[in-house]
């Protein structure tokens, strides 16, 4: 039985917690990090995480994503869309075939 | 291209070719999976771009409603609408193999009977907004878990495909020519080995004549 969580400033993801989400409403970067080492332990599947924050512990986030768990998935906030996880997708491609082939610009 | 160092032998030669010819099946078999794990992979991510837009869309719908309930209802009243959640979310995970690659499969576990149980509130002191919000995240949450499914498998092939390729790319152009150089080489030699004693023997062969005949006092 595995949880999930969403992890942000609290305004973006306070709705979650009505559908049966756990949230942690946090704004440091640095508490973040401590907060998902803590919840790798802990049997979280999937995090998602609001592009803002991701942005900043983006190093931290590439550790996990070669691992089978948990899924770190940045979501735009209430402060709009940053991109982030359409890069991240990118990311991928890159990873794999070495350049990203599948951009649409 | 570096070749091994090894003795120039028969038996060396041997046991190179069969290295040769277990490296060869190796690449061969490599280059498959990784153009299979490429194929399924191009789609997968495919499937994840088009997924992350309407859970993008989808979500920032829902945090529009989010704002108007917001600025309608004070801050207390709003906190303590959400504070005690009525349903909780858990997953049943199962992994799926393509490739050898284990990718998950979630499966949604509700707390309450009835997963539409959602509002943890009366109606009588909320806006309309804020149900229309949770509304929304709700019917947001499949195609976000959806995406949270396919976006941990896209990583976790991504990965796989790297590691296949460097494979690949080793096998192909490190040991191959290496072990191809190596039995050209012995090669080479054993033949120069052979060329050297036949011509011993036949300077041998020279010497026992003329001390038998004594061929060069005759003449």
């Amino acid at each position: 039985m595995y949880k999930i969580a969403a992890m942000g400033d609290k305004d973006s993801i306070y709705g979650f917690a009505s559908i049966g989400l756990e949230i942690f409403p946090i704004d440091e970067p640095i508490k973040a990090i401590h907060k998902i080492r803590d919840m790798v332990e802990g049997g979280y599947a999937v995090i998602f995480i609001t592009e803002q924050l991701a942005t900043a512990i983006e190093s931290e986030l590439d550790r996990y994503r070669s691992l089978p768990q948990p899924a770190i998935i940045p979501i735009p906030g209430i402060h709009g869309n940053t991109g982030l996880g359409m890069r991240n997708v990118s990311k991928s491609v890159e990873q794999a075939v070495g350049s990203d082939i599948l951009s649409d610009a | 291209m570096a070749r091994l160092n090894v003795n120039p032998t028969r038996m060396e030669l041997n046991n190179i070719k069969n290295k040769l010819n277990t490296a060869r099946k190796g690449h061969k078999l490599l280059k498959d999976k990784r153009d299979e794990l490429m194929r399924q992979f191009i789609e997968l991510v495919r499937e994840n771009k088009e997924v992350r837009r309407k859970v993008e869309e989808g979500i920032a719908a829902a945090n529009e409603h989010m704002a108007v309930a917001r600025s309608v209802m004070t801050d207390e009243a709003l906190n303590v609408a959400l504070m005690l959640p009525m349903q909780e979310m858990s997953l049943e995970i199962t992994e799926k193999n393509i490739m050898s690659v284990l990718i998950p499969v979630f499966e949604t576990k509700f707390k309450t009977a009835d997963e539409n149980d959602i509002y943890s509130y009366g109606y009588a002191f909320t806006s309309s907004d804020l149900d229309d919000a949770v509304k929304a995240l709700s019917d947001n949450m499949t195609l976000m878990l959806r995406l949270a499914e396919i976006e941990k498998s896209c990583q976790l092939m991504a990965a796989e495909i790297e590691k296949t390729r460097r494979r690949v790319n080793a096998l192909e152009h490190v040991l191959i020519p290496q072990y191809e150089e190596t039995i050209k080489y012995i090669r080479m030699k054993l033949e120069e080995n052979e060329r050297a004693t036949t011509i011993r023997l036949m300077k041998v062969k020279d010497m026992m004549l003329e001390e038998a005949h004594h061929y060069s006092e005759r003449y």
